[in-house]
């Protein structure tokens, strides 16, 4: 028999690609660009339906950036909206209605938003989230601090985090992938750091941009799109609010767990888009191990190199999930550690939280929740490396 | 698509309910001319409402739902309060998603199925009380007028947080003893109406519900002209009986009480609202 085949387009006139093309097979060139313009060569390809932006630094570059691709017919839905609450609100909208939508926001924006996260979740929409996090008030702030993430792990949401501008190219095309599978259905926030990630140019490898991912197709989806094209759901036909049994508690919570075993049936699909959900660097014998994401694991990775020339073996650990977290993954790549450092861009240590609730009781290893710097400070790796040396009683050489 | 996808399989229909099968054969659908004098006739949209026993709101919502033009192409975009304890039991696509963001939501979605739907009409109306549209939800109301979107606000006015247990809220009348007011309210009711009309709303009506007819008619026109020109906005009294301390019969009375005072019948237009009411009349759908 013949084979035929056929080439699809989107609205956009792009040829449609399968995702492990795109992500994986497609030729790629280097660019040199910043982490927002980063996310402008995402959404180029991703056939996305709608945006709503709300300025916010250090976000905003990005969501006008959205807007240029709406502009040039890349986006279909794109305008800006009164604030992150009705913004968040605004793209449940779009989402319900049947679009593939992304937006984006920070620190303050985040918190203003706060209520509407659990509602994305409870309402299993597969919206996008870029958060470029910033430090939240008070007192006032708009440098890098991961604080935020923080408050967001219980949402519902898928949380993912990139460390470079390469990493957030790739988890945005990944993240609609993913968060539209039937079977998981939830939104996906992809964390990245404000200013260190977004405002800093650096080489990035892009597939072309006459290509893109299938577009988002709302009849697969679990719950019935509202677009008054398919039967209205029904299943709120006795809501739980309406009553006070015990039926309707079972199924407010058996809704919400659904949600969280959601985020769980990602992990299949995550490991195979992003290439695992964790990443090694460095000495594989090593028992001194930095457990980190985003920017603090690339400042990790810098220690590793400057501890090599103290003659101390060291690895990293990055974590490019967190909701999902990577329990499996987490527990046996610390096997033989003897000392796990957290690296954090925060004041509460929320990753050392998590690192210490998934090897309690799997890793006699000691774990330290250092360094910690917040509220715009950076991380050199010499700092790291202080750390280290401090615990090992070593002589600090070229370290400050 | 079409009240199409209210037919029920053949082979299941056997097992449907009743009220299900009613929605498919005695329902008014893809008849613009349908309207309040159908439902002594036929099945209604709302299979029963859940507030209480002569509940004017619930007056208001079997009007409303006998009156859209449409409503196999409706959506409903619904909040918090009494009249989310109705929306389950609407035949049509409803969303309650926080309280206060329903005009932000009904912002997205109507202009999702405009991009994605261009050749089809999609109606997106608002139903609120006035907690939710003039208090948690007055930035995203006025906001959706700012920006002229295309859906249809209609605002249950029970001057009063009524499902909560009988607060103040923007919309009580100043001195009305309330929860949360126990000096009596300090301040004027807020003319919402006119923030509407100041706002960018092109059809604004006011009215109580005592007249089935007249409700049908602003809601049929506020629909239309949202369809076309913009946002629209409907305030209807609808007396929490219950915390005004009226018995379950005294709500028609309530209301003409009032049809004579704060809420007499107030409307305004648009030039290009007017030519749209003016050519649906024409055409015999109104």
């Amino acid at each position: 028999m013949q084979a035929t085949e056929t080439i699809l387009y989107n609205r956009a006139g792009q040829r449609v690609v399968s995702p492990d093309y795109l992500l994986f097979e497609a030729p790629r060139t280097k660019h040199f660009m910043t982490g927002s313009e980063a996310v402008k060569e995402a959404v180029k390809r991703a056939s996305v339906d709608a945006s709503v932006s709300y300025p916010i630094t250090p976000q905003s570059e990005a969501a006008h950036l959205i807007g240029e691709l709406w502009v040039e017919g890349y986006v279909g839905v794109y305008f800006r909206g009164e604030s992150e609450f009705g913004v968040m609100s605004e793209i449940a909208g779009c989402a319900m209605a049947g679009a593939r939508t992304i937006t984006t926001t920070s620190g303050p924006g985040t918190l203003r938003a706060m209520e509407n996260f659990p509602m994305w979740a409870g309402t299993r929409i597969p919206v996008q989230l870029v958060l470029m996090a910033r430090g939240v008030n008070s007192p006032l702030s708009i440098q890098p601090d991961n604080l935020e993430v923080g408050f967001l792990l219980d949402t519902g949401c898928m949380i993912w985090y990139a460390e470079t501008a390469q990493d957030l190219f790739d988890m945005i095309l990944a993240g609609f992938v993913v968060a539209e599978q039937p079977d998981v259905h939830v939104p996906v926030i992809t964390v990245v750091d404000g200013f260190f990630v977004s405002h800093t140019r650096e080489a990035i490898m892009l597939p072309p941009d006459d290509i893109a991912l299938p577009p988002y197709n709302p009849y697969r989806a679990p719950m019935p799109v509202i677009d008054a094209e398919v039967p209205p759901g029904r299943f709120l036909r006795d809501p739980f609010v309406m009553k006070s049994n015990y039926i309707s508690y079972a199924t407010h919570a058996s809704w919400q767990w659904e949600v969280r075993a959601a985020i769980e049936r990602s992990r299949p699909y995550a490991k195979h888009y992003l290439r695992g959900l964790i990443e090694h660097f460095g000495d594989p014998e090593a028992e001194l191990v930095f457990v980190a994401c985003g920017t603090a694991s690339a400042q990790a990775k810098e220690a590793v190199r400057l501890l090599e020339d103290e003659g101390i073996p060291a690895r990293v650990v990055k974590l490019k999930t967190i909701r999902p977290f990577p329990i499996e993954e987490l527990r046996q790549a610390v096997k033989g550690a003897k000392y796990i450092f957290v690296p954090e861009f925060n004041v509460v240590g929320w990753l050392e939280r998590e690192v210490r609730r998934y090897l309690y009781g799997h890793s006699n290893a000691e774990i330290i929740g250092a360094p910690r710097v917040a509220g715009g400070m950076t991380m050199p790796a010499e700092v790291i490396v202080k750390e280290v040396l401090k615990l090992t009683g070593k002589e600090v050489k070229h370290v400050i | 698509m079409s009240y199409k996808i209210y037919d029920i399989n053949e082979d299941l229909k056997e097992f449907m309910p009743k009220e299900i099968i009613d929605l498919e054969e005695r329902a008014t659908w893809g008849n613009p001319k349908r309207g309040v004098m159908d439902l002594p006739y036929t099945k209604e949209l709302i299979e029963e409402h859940s507030l209480c026993a002569g509940c004017p709101e619930s007056m208001a919502l079997r009007y409303i739902l006998a009156s859209l033009p449409n409503p196999e192409d409706t959506i409903i975009v619904n909040s918090t309060g009494c009249t989310s304890l109705v929306f389950p039991h609407i035949a049509l696509h409803t969303v309650h998603s926080l309280f206060g963001n329903q005009n932000a939501v009904a912002s997205g979605i109507k202009r999702v199925l405009e991009w994605r739907f261009p050749d089809k009409v999609k109606d997106v109306v608002v139903l609120a009380g006035d907690g939710a549209t003039v208090d948690i939800g007055l930035d995203c109301t006025l906001q959706s007028f700012f920006r002229q979107e295309k859906i249809t606000t209609i605002c249950f006015d029970n001057e009063v947080y009524a499902n909560t247990g009988g607060q103040e809220s923007g919309l009580t009348v100043k001195g009305h003893v309330f929860k949360m007011a126990p000096k009596g309210k300090q301040w004027d009711k807020v003319p919402f109406w006119q923030i509407a009309i100041d706002s960018g709303c092109h059809y604004v009506a006011r009215l109580t519900v005592s007249s089935p007819k007249k409700v049908e008619q602003v809601i049929k026109k506020a629909i239309y002209v949202a369809r076309e020109v913009g946002p629209t906005y409907v305030h209807l009294y609808t007396p929490c009986i219950l915390e005004i301390g009226l018995n379950s019969d005294d709500g028609l009375d309530e209301m003409r009480a009032r049809d004579k005072e704060r809420f007499s019948f107030f409307e305004y237009m648009t030039p290009q609202a007017e030519e749209v009411i003016n050519r649906v009349k024409e055409e015999g759908l109104l």
